[in-house]
């Protein structure tokens, strides 16, 4: 069982992979719509990368107004 | 097999505004491509009528259709919702409603026909597949999906039903659980849980999903036509009772304030997750 730090450093590698980011370019407070200036589109691409990485599923409505990686890693963690 | 046939009705390359279809080896391949998500209005709309037009001359000489997008964000976003409102704003309640209603006549003409089409149809599938354009996919017999593809009906959140068909082709194929949970809470959900459902029929690696589906077109041309245009309809039958009922139902809700301020929202919206009820943020820092 992943803890919330690793759930949240895989995210985040996951993220600065995805969108070509210098490593160690985001940290877990980080706004990533505002970071990764990412629309709708990208947001679902985003969700289907991650539950496909965790293999898990994860409803939009519970990342609905998330908008930090720390808050997300939770949610995931929820589902794992 | 047709592979031999010929037809000298067949149009065998069409390029249209919307999309565009070629013809090979007794597989069509239509391939949808308009900005920004082939959003299906007017304009889609047309050009998919000139496709199913088409059905008598290819008919003869095709075993499988191939149906993709060309737009890199995926197959379809669905109902072009921006021309429905602009359309719909300036006209009194009783026009719109009507309007409305002509608009699902043809769109549901053009899907009962491609669902009914004279060869295999199969979606290949990448990225988002919403309303609209998860309906286009339910009327092909094989669904194949990118494993990075999402499928979802968000309509509910517009204070409708979906309107092309939806609803009786989902409840054709899958089970209601999953029928309820797409529509009820609507989200969206991964290929792979489409697949478990029984929605999508194979899955591919990210961008894969067409040269998946030529090769099961492939497949399809080596079988006998009579035979399989005779499985096709056994296996598939059309609930044209349930989507009368379906248009009726629309134009019910659609004929709602409600709907028209939901449309001017999505309309305006820069909510990265427009497609769900508007919520508050859940930001925890």
């Amino acid at each position: 069982m992943r803890t919330l730090e690793q759930t949240t450093r895989e995210i985040l590698d996951l993220a600065t992979k995805q969108f070509k980011l210098p490593e160690g370019s985001l940290s877990a407070g980080d706004d990533f719509y505002k970071k990764l200036g990412i629309d709708s589109l990208q947001t679902l691409d985003l969700l289907s990368r991650l539950e496909n990485h965790f293999n898990i599923e994860l409803p939009d409505y519970e990342v609905q107004g998330v908008s930090d990686f720390k808050t997300l890693a939770e949610r995931i963690q929820a589902r794992l | 097999m047709s592979k031999g046939r010929t037809s000298r009705n067949a149009v065998k390359e069409f390029r249209g505004e919307a999309l565009r279809w070629e013809w090979r080896d007794a597989v069509v391949e239509l391939t949808l491509d308009f900005e920004p998500l082939n959003e299906i209005g007017t304009v889609m709309l047309a050009d998919l009528e000139k496709f199913v037009a088409a059905f008598d001359g290819l008919a003869p000489i095709t075993s499988a259709c191939v149906i993709a997008s060309a737009r890199p964000g995926g197959f379809c976003a669905g109902a072009n919702l921006k021309e429905l409102y602009q359309d719909a704003l300036p006209l009194s309640p009783k026009k719109r409603a009507a309007g409305m209603r002509a608009f699902l006549k043809r769109i549901h003409a053009v899907m009962n026909a491609l669902d009914a089409a004279p060869f295999v149809t199969i979606a290949a599938v990448h990225g988002l597949c919403m309303g609209g354009g998860l309906e286009l996919a339910l009327v092909c017999d094989l669904i194949v999906a990118d494993k990075m593809a999402r499928f979802g009906f968000p309509e509910l959140r517009l204070g409708l039903i979906p309107g092309f068909g939806g609803i009786p082709r989902l409840r054709r194929d899958v089970g209601n659980g999953f029928i309820r949970d797409l529509l009820f809470t609507g989200r969206t959900v991964k290929a792979e849980s489409a697949q478990q459902a029984g929605l999508v029929s194979h899955l591919a690696g990210e961008g894969y999903a067409l040269q998946v589906a030529r090769s099961m077109a492939q497949q399809v041309t080596k079988f006998d036509a009579e035979t399989r245009v005779a499985a096709k309809k056994f296996l598939k039958p059309i609930p044209y009772q349930e989507l009368r009922k379906e248009i009726d139902l629309f134009c019910t809700l659609f004929n709602r304030p409600v709907v028209m301020e939901s449309l001017r929202r999505f309309v305006e919206t820069d909510d990265p997750m427009k497609h769900l009820p508007v919520a508050e943020r859940a930001r925890n820092s």
